[in-house]
């Protein structure tokens, strides 16, 4: 069965397959990008199959289960549309909710990616120890998992669109550009803590707080023209510090209000998105071959 | 898979399935069970370091040829898994060359567990997709894979239902079915009850008959002398010797001052 003639019979199905390997030194910590990409790519498979399987584990994919997944940002986009309330003393009415709602399912999926990419590399045990695949997979198949449980919000955010008598205009497609960056930004996210948790099992346990932090940062609670004069100050800093001010504050204005966001807006949001990209996923790859000997 | 770090065409070695060429590996590992930001800045005050470099190999060099059954023999900390694991491709070496031709179906660590909470047939897909193949090629292999075990009732309960036994029958079910050229085994004969280790050892005579070559990492010498046709020894991550299994696990014992007793002649 495992002779040359199966190994070549395969090679039609795996084009990528081949069964000579060399290894050689890393150079500058890092294996050749080219052919590590590559093999990203052509393993895809596995990341979407581990997502699923987690998904199913997680009963997900049940009636329950995307109920659940609907429910829990709901109720807590009901907190915190109480609590704005009472904090500006009332007044707010359904166009905030749902400006709230499109926020904050949009955080809590780049929270999810980044909660679920933290314990990624961890959580693949043996398999790690056992086989050689790039790893990178792991923190990508994570985003995928947090990916699917945002989608069953979609909808829900429609419902409130509707609701709040939110204009329907083509501009509204700027929004999909903006989700994109935010995956893309999400998964340097993944790939960074998935590679810092080795190191510190202690990690996940800080993202809570930072979590929270980052939210109340973040345009999804307030938005930029609400804040009071003594505080403008604040806004500069924060549209060039916290990347979500871009990339959450683009993605809904262009959904809320169909307004296609500001060009600077554009640029802020996609050097993040680059830029976590990159940074993350070569952090992530310059760990990786210490990852079997730290599990 | 094409070789995750393999930079240039090289062409193929004739006639060698596996070429260790000087190799060294090092590399940093903690002391700490469970590591954490909190111990690291305590520690950091008080000035410690808690990790440490380790030379698990030193300028190693030897050739597996075609058809060469390699058992793996040294004391603990010798540097055997972390030879197993730079061919298998799961750590790249820091100084040094491995060429490998022939696909690898590494047993290193005990079960294919990736995830306890998803079924059998789960982890077998996804061991299955991460080494390299497609999806309908892990499916063909599932079923031949869970009979062999022996586990079809429990093929789609989470795994962390299963008995230890199972576990590590699954595990070595795993890398037998996948149609290995070259098959890495890391004491894992030691698992499963007296019917699943004669089945064990006669699906390793006859991937004997099949695969291109095998490395066995055992303590059990016994096993060394039955299944291999060839020996390495090494030492504090120093290759002491190379040579037929019965001289090198001579010179071991002799090493060890200690015979052939009934510790090291476990059955398989």
């Amino acid at each position: 069965m495992s002779s040359e003639s199966s190994v070549a019979a395969r090679e039609s199905e795996n084009e990528f397959t081949t069964t000579h390997h060399v290894y050689e030194p890393h150079t500058a910590g890092l294996p050749p990008i080219r052919s590590y990409a590559t093999e990203l790519w052509r393993r895809r498979e596995f990341a979407a199959a581990a997502s699923q399987a987690n998904l199913r584990a997680a009963n997900t994919m049940t009636v329950f289960g995307q109920l659940w997944m609907v429910l829990n940002p709901l109720l807590l986009a009901g907190v915190y549309f109480l609590l704005v309330n009472i904090l500006s003393g009332g007044g707010r009415g359904m166009d905030f909710f749902a400006r709230l709602t499109a926020g904050l399912f949009t955080f809590y999926f780049v929270q999810g990616a980044m909660t679920n990419g933290a314990g990624s590399v961890i959580g693949g045990g043996k398999l790690l120890l056992n086989t050689a695949f790039p790893r990178l997979l792991m923190p990508f198949s994570a985003v995928r998992t947090a990916f699917f449980r945002w989608l069953p919000t979609v909808p829900i955010y429609f419902v409130f669109h509707i609701w709040a008598g939110n204009p329907w205009k083509w501009q509204m497609l700027a929004a999909i550009p903006f989700l994109f960056l935010i995956v893309i930004f999400s998964m340097g996210l993944a790939a960074l803590f998935g590679a810092l948790q080795v190191y510190f099992r202690d990690t996940s346990s800080f993202l809570p707080y930072l979590n929270r932090i980052w939210l109340y940062a973040s345009p999804v609670l307030w938005q930029i023209t609400d804040l009071p004069a003594r505080m403008a100050g604040v806004a500069p800093i924060l549209e060039t510090v916290n990347p979500l001010f871009s990339l959450l504050g683009g993605y809904t204005e262009a959904l809320t209000q169909g307004i296609i966001p500001d060009f600077k807006v554009w640029v802020i949001a996609t050097i993040w998105a680059v830029a976590s990209f990159t940074i993350g996923s070569l952090f992530f790859i310059s760990r990786e071959r210490e990852f079997a000997v730290r599990l | 898979m094409s070789s995750l770090s393999g930079s240039k065409k090289s062409v193929p070695t004739p006639g060698i399935t596996v070429r260790v060429e000087n190799l060294s590996i090092s590399y940093r590992t903690t002391f700490e069970r469970v590591p954490t930001f909190k111990n690291a800045i305590t520690r950091f005050g008080r000035g410690q370091r808690a990790v440490k470099e380790i030379k698990a190999l030193k300028n190693v060099t030897f050739d597996v040829p075609d058809g060469t059954f390699l058992g793996i023999i040294g004391s603990n900390g010798a540097g055997k898994s972390t030879l197993m694991r730079s061919i298998a491709g799961i750590l790249p070496p820091n100084e040094g060359r491995i060429e490998v031709n022939g696909r690898i179906s590494p047993l290193l660590s005990l079960g294919v567990g990736f995830n306890a909470n998803l079924s059998g047939r789960e982890n077998i897909t996804l061991g299955g997709l991460a080494a390299g193949l497609s999806r309908r090629e892990v499916a063909d292999r599932a079923e031949a894979v869970t009979e062999f075990a022996g586990i079809e009732e429990f093929i789609d309960a989470p795994m962390r239902t299963y008995s230890s036994g199972m576990y590590s029958r699954l595990a070595f079910s795993v890398a037998v079915h996948m149609d290995p050229d070259i098959l890495m085994i890391d004491e894992a004969l030691s698992a499963g009850d007296a019917a699943f280790k004669t089945k064990a050892a006669e699906k390793m005579q006859e991937l004997r008959d099949n695969a291109r070559a095998m490395f066995l990492v055992s303590h059990s010498m016994a096993s060394i002398t039955q299944l291999c046709n060839r020996a390495i020894w090494l030492h504090k991550g120093q290759l002491m010797m190379e040579g037929e299994p019965k001289e090198v696990i001579d010179k071991y014992n002799e090493f060890l001052k200690v015979g052939p007793s009934a510790v090291t002649l476990e059955d398989l």
